[in-house]
Order: C-alpha cells, then sequence, then structure tokens
C-alpha cells in the first residue's frame, strides 16, 4: 500500500476546503488559546463556578448533618445519588468510544472531535465517581474500600462484591482515560509551547509537554502506544458500563434481576455520551470557530450513532417488558406494568418521558435533512440526555419505591434542595473542567489533523496525482535496516 | 550526552523529505534524526530504525497484573482471611473476572506509558535542544551530524541539492537536562539543574 493510497470513495473529506496547509491547522486551533478569553467564556465560566459553589454547599451539608439531608428513605435507598452517577458514567463512554474503537477501526472522522471527547470523558468520570463517594456517609473513612493490609485484623473487602469491582472499574476507567489523553496532548503542547511568547507560557507549556521534540523514533513509540492503549480502552469502556449495570443485575430486586442489563447499559451509555459530545461540540465548534474541523459531516455521523444506540435502547426497553410478561412472575409483572408501565402510578409518568426522550424522539434522525440541522441537533441532544437521566431514575426509584411490603409505600420519593444542589454542583465541576480545557489546551487533536489533511483534504486531492506516482514504500522497504 | 555539531535542513514538504532521507543516506551521512510534526509513516523505515518493542511491554506488564490480581485475592479468600458468603466457595473464580481483568488493563496502561516516558526520556521539567521551533508546526527538520569524514559546508551544499528550503549550523548539546523553558539556554557543556 502506498503511503497515501487510502482514500475514502464513500465519504467526503474531514477538513473543509478552507483548511489548506500544516500551518493554517496550528494556527486555527492554537488561536483560542493564546487570545485572551471572550466575553461569553468569562459568562460560561463564572456560570459553572457558581453552580460547583452550590455543590460544595450541598455536600459540605451532608457531610455534616449526614446523609439524612437526603430524601432517601427505607425502601429507596438508592435515588438521586446513584441516578446522577450512572448518568454521569454513561456520558463518559462516548469519549473512549470515539478515542479508542474508531481508532481500531480507522474511522477518519474521529480526528476532528477525539480530543474534546476523551477530555469530557475524563470531567464526567470526576463527577460520577462523586456521588458513591459522599453518599458512603462517613467519607473520611472512603479509603476503606481500597484493599491493603490493615490494622482492623487486615480485613479485606469483598472481591465478590459488584459494589467492589466498580471501584476497581470506575478508578481503571479514569487512569486509563487520563493516561491516553495526555499521551495524546504531549505532542499538542509542544506546539503551543514552541509558539509561545510570554514568560508563564513557555514556563507552563515546557512543563507540561514533557520536553517533546517530534523525533521520529518518538513517534514510532507514541502510534504503537496509542494503538496498544486504544486496544486496552476498548474491551475497559465495554466492561465499566457492564459492571455498572452488574450493580443492579446481580441482585434479586425486581426490575433490576435482567440478564440484558450489560448490553443494554452500554449502549444506553453511548446514546447518551453522544449527546452529551454534540451539546459540547456544536457549542465549542460555533464559539472557537472551529468550523472547519469539526464539519457537517461529523456531526451527522454522531447523529446516525444517535439513532443506532437510541434504537438498540428502545429494543431492550419491549424486550423488557415482553419477558416480564411472558416470564409470568408476578413480582417482575408488577414492577413492570404498575410501577413503571402504568401511567397512573404515582411514578409512572417518568417511564413515559424515558421512552419518548430515548425511543420515539431520536427517530427524527432517520431523516438526512434533520441530521444536518445544527438547532434540531443541538435540541435532541438535550432531549437524549434528559431521557436518558430519567432511564436510570426508572431503572432504580421506581423498582424499589414500592416493594414486597405496602405498608411501606406511603413513603413517595421526592429529592431535598441538597440532592439537587449536589447534583447541579457536578454540572459546576464537568463545566469549570470543560471551559478551562477549552482555554488553555488544544480542544482538537492539532497532530492527528495534520496527519489525516493530506489524505482526505479538498486542496490536495486535486495536486496528489503526480506525488502518487513515486511510491515512498518501496523506497521504505528497500532502506529497511539497511545500515 | 555530549556537544556535537550538526547541520540543520528544513524541509516543508513530505513529498521532498522522503527522496531526500533517501539521498542522504545513500552519501552516506549520518542522520541524528528528523523532527517532524505529526507521525509520518514509513519515515522510521526510512531512517532504518527499528520498530519498537513497547508492545511487549505491555504484554508483560498485563499479565504482571493479571497474576498479582489472581494471586492476590486467591491469597486473601483463601488463606488470609476465609471469609463464609453464604456457603460460596473460597477459590470463586468467575466473580473474580472483573478485577482481575481491570488490573491486567490498569498495570498494562500505567506501565506502558511510564515505559514510552523513560525510553524517549520525557518527563516534566525535562529540557532538550530543539533545532527548529517550527518542527512542532509545519516544518520537517532533518539533522545530519557532523562527522570526521563529513564537513560542514559540503552536508549543507548537498541539503541545498535535496530540496531543503532552510540550512544552518547548530552546535548542540545532544541528551537532556533539568530545565525549564521560559530561561535561557545555559552555555554549551554546563548543562546542570534549572
Amino acid at each position: 500500500m502506498s503511503l497515501y493510497a487510502y482514500e475514502s470513495q464513500v465519504r467526503p473529506a474531514l477538513t473543509t476546503e478552507e483548511v489548506k496547509d500544516y500551518h493554517q491547522i496550528t494556527e486555527d486551533i492554537v488561536r483560542p488559546i493564546e487570545a485572551s478569553p471572550s466575553r461569553l467564556w468569562w459568562i460560561g465560566f463564572l456560570v459553572s463556578v457558581a453552580c460547583l459553589t452550590l455543590g460544595v454547599v450541598s455536600v459540605y451539608t451532608q457531610v455534616v448533618y449526614g446523609v439524612g439531608q437526603w430524601n432517601l428513605n427505607r425502601t429507596v435507598g438508592w435515588g438521586w445519588d446513584i441516578t446522577n452517577f450512572v448518568w454521569w458514567v454513561g456520558i463518559g463512554h462516548a469519549g473512549t468510544l470515539i478515542s479508542a474503537i474508531l481508532l481500531l477501526f480507522r474511522q477518519g472522522w474521529r480526528t476532528g472531535v477525539n480530543r474534546a471527547a476523551e477530555a469530557m470523558t475524563i470531567f464526567a468520570v470526576m463527577c460520577a465517581g462523586q456521588f458513591p463517594i459522599w453518599h458512603m456517609g462517613r467519607v473520611w473513612m472512603a479509603f476503606f474500600v481500597m484493599p491493603y493490609p490493615n490494622t482492623r485484623g487486615a480485613l479485606w473487602p469483598n472481591f465478590n462484591s459488584p459494589l467492589l469491582w466498580d471501584v476497581f472499574a470506575i478508578s481503571t476507567y479514569f487512569t486509563v482515560s487520563l493516561l491516553f489523553w495526555y499521551s495524546g496532548l504531549i505532542p499538542d503542547l509542544a506546539t503551543v509551547r514552541d509558539r509561545a511568547k510570554l514568560k508563564w507560557r513557555k514556563l507552563m507549556y515546557g512543563v507540561l509537554s514533557f520536553g517533546w521534540s517530534g523525533s521520529t523514533k518518538h513517534w514510532q513509540r507514541h502510534e504503537a502506544l496509542s494503538l496498544v492503549l486504544a486496544g486496552l480502552s476498548t474491551p475497559l469502556v465495554l466492561s465499566v458500563h457492564t459492571i455498572v449495570s452488574f450493580d443492579f443485575a446481580t441482585s434479586v430486586i425486581p426490575g433490576w434481576h435482567t440478564t440484558i442489563f450489560p448490553p443494554y447499559f452500554v449502549a444506553g451509555a453511548i446514546f447518551s455520551g453522544f449527546a452529551m459530545v454534540q451539546t459540547l461540540l456544536l457549542v465549542t465548534r460555533k464559539v472557537l470557530k472551529l468550523e472547519d474541523y469539526i464539519t457537517m459531516e461529523h456531526i451527522e455521523v454522531m447523529n446516525k450513532v444517535i439513532v443506532l444506540t437510541g434504537s438498540i435502547v428502545g429494543v431492550a426497553y419491549l424486550t423488557e417488558l415482553f419477558i416480564a410478561w411472558y416470564g409470568q412472575n408476578k413480582f417482575e409483572n408488577w414492577a413492570f406494568f404498575q410501577n413503571r408501565a402504568n401511567i397512573f402510578s404515582p411514578l409512572g409518568w417518568s417511564y413515559y418521558i424515558m421512552m419518548g426522550c430515548n425511543v420515539l424522539s431520536p427517530q427524527i434522525f432517520w431523516f438526512r435533512k434533520m441530521r444536518r440541522n445544527l438547532t434540531v441537533t443541538f435540541f435532541m441532544s438535550i432531549i437524549v440526555n434528559i431521557g436518558m437521566w430519567f432511564e436510570r431514575f426508572v431503572i432504580i426509584v421506581t423498582s424499589i419505591y414500592r416493594d414486597y411490603i405496602p405498608s411501606s409505600w406511603s413513603t413517595y420519593y421526592r429529592p431535598t434542595i441538597w440532592e439537587v444542589g449536589f447534583y447541579i454542583g457536578t454540572f459546576g465541576l464537568f463545566f469549570t473542567c470543560y471551559f478551562l480545557f477549552s482555554k488553555f489546551f488544544p480542544v482538537i487533536a492539532i497532530h492527528e489533523i495534520r496527519h489525516i489533511l493530506k489524505k482526505s483534504g479538498e486542496v490536495y486531492k486535486e495536486k496528489m496525482g503526480d506525488a502518487e506516482k513515486e511510491s515512498v514504500d518501496e523506497f521504505a522497504h528497500e532502506y529497511a535496516h539497511a545500515h | 550526552m555530549s556537544v556535537k555539531k550538526f547541520v540543520v535542513g528544513i524541509f516543508t514538504d513530505e513529498q521532498v523529505l522522503f527522496p531526500a532521507v533517501k539521498k542522504v543516506r545513500s552519501a552516506g551521512y549520518k542522520i541524528h534524526d528528523v523532527y517532524t510534526p505529526m507521525p509520518i509513516h514509513g519515515l522510521d523505515d526510512a531512517l532504518g530504525l527499528r520498530q519498537t518493542s513497547l508492545h511487549t511491554a505491555g504484554f508483560i506488564y498485563g499479565i504482571t497484573g493479571t497474576t498479582t490480581a489472581l494471586s492476590g485475592i486467591g491469597w486473601i479468600f483463601n488463606s488470609d482471611w476465609p471469609q463464609n458468603f453464604g456457603g460460596k466457595s473460597h477459590f470463586d473464580l468467575p466473580a473474580w473476572i472483573p478485577i482481575t481483568f481491570e488490573l491486567t488493563v490498569l498495570f498494562s496502561a500505567v506501565g506502558m506509558v511510564l515505559t514510552f516516558c523513560y525510553l524517549c526520556q520525557i518527563a516534566p521539567f525535562v529540557r532538550k535542544h530543539h533545532f527548529n521551533l517550527r518542527a512542532t508546526d509545519d516544518q520537517f527538520t532533518m539533522v545530519i551530524e557532523c562527522t570526521e569524514k563529513s564537513n560542514e559546508s559540503e552536508i549543507s551544499a548537498f541539503l541545498a541539492s535535496v530540496g531543503a528550503v532552510g540550512i544552518n549550523t547548530q552546535i548542540a548539546e545532544t541528551g537532556w537536562w533539568l530545565g525549564r523553558y521560559d530561561s535561557e539556554l545555559p552555555p554549551l557543556g554546563q548543562k546542570g539543574l534549572i
């Protein structure tokens, strides 16, 4: 295969014809970092910090006065906290799908969006982690979940418990995502460092870029590292939401005790994650003027993923309902047909919000015109995330709020202000991190865009004829290992 | 780590760079390194670099993780503190798979990244001599070492003939030192702390 032999016959160029050379790519992507932040950025950042402050106050109250500050009760032991946990973890999954799975499948379009999506993954997992940690109540003993030889008689955690699997899964996922993201950032941070004029910039990006030089040997290792990390992250991302689903599936609660949970949760996670990627990138490309790199093609492709995964989730919902009826287990039947599908039951409305937002509304993306409509895409990305939040709420709360003992049914679960404040606080954390990221780090992988430019840039396609006649690989083969 | 003299040739197009690498190597000059703003497939072969063994390292770290998890959990549940969970087996392998898998991935990823940093000698506060600041932007930089057999003007002329758009000579430290990018380069041969 010649060096430039690959060119997709069916896909349009990955960058628009406005992108002409390497230097322009650097200029376009580094510009927002070197310019002072816009008024819009400041407004967004300050609002995020305000939300984060609310979250800190909510968590402080909960720690000082105890978990009783939340409205969790006798049957609803998991409420907003675990709903939010699963929702945030799910959002993270799209980033890894884009950065790892699409790398293995050689999907060139990932280069425009992978950096921001991976950042989203890391911030989302940070937010997710807050919920189980603060839910512990005595948070100062959180380290008890880690296995280490201790003075409590060397008492170990239960390695057979899905909750401990979660500890390992989430912390591994966070670590590996961070390493993958940062190893990709190093060459781009070196680009920013070498352009820097200000002293503090030279210092900061000098430290962050680890002294990267762009040596051929380093690039060779960098490519090997990216490929293997992608290979590791692919089963990892599937395992993480599988293990999150085990938190429910390995229990004996009707509505949770379901074997289809792992694939159903993974599809849902990718579904909601892509919606969040759309929300973020539609704003990012507009504000940072990156429409030449995050093109309409990217948005359309992601909408296709949304309609696919949304439909998988829909099939899973219907399968659950069918099995609840077909299985003839009266408790299962009660959980599905009374607690959920009965619109007149106390929380029945949430089931229909879930169905409407996740199954019905994404079907609009069967139409090309809708997939390429920015307003519709933005609106749908919000709708999908509302729907996916309700999916977790339905699974968690409606399965337990009316259990085997009717005497405990009277306690209708609704969150307190501190539960809501905590949730808003994680939005604050997420967006504060994202705003800082978009200001100080290149939001698009510069070296990866350079790499695909000649393969897919419109301008280069016209000039490629002559260049392709001389095969570089023949030469490379001839001289390989000849010293 | 030593101070050497280099001739630096700057290219703006990889279509020119590849034949140039070929010609420079055929002529017998010693290419110190080629610095590029993005990975260029085939350039490592053209330079005669061998394939990296980083994958193998990753595999070894991975099986270390697997072994750690299985032996750790096995020892804890069977020997150190054998607890009875509802009469289940003490050697409950299927229930250990999730943690074993996670530790395999964790060890492999962390180990590989650290190995990568070690092999490339990169870390925070590590500073190197950069021959061309636009090597991380849009230019391809070929650095040829001046040896006893070759002289500077000869190499410069040769680089010009193979299509380099900018040529200069630099005396530089080949290794790295602890330093910051906001300070001036220290005098050659005195590259100590900061």
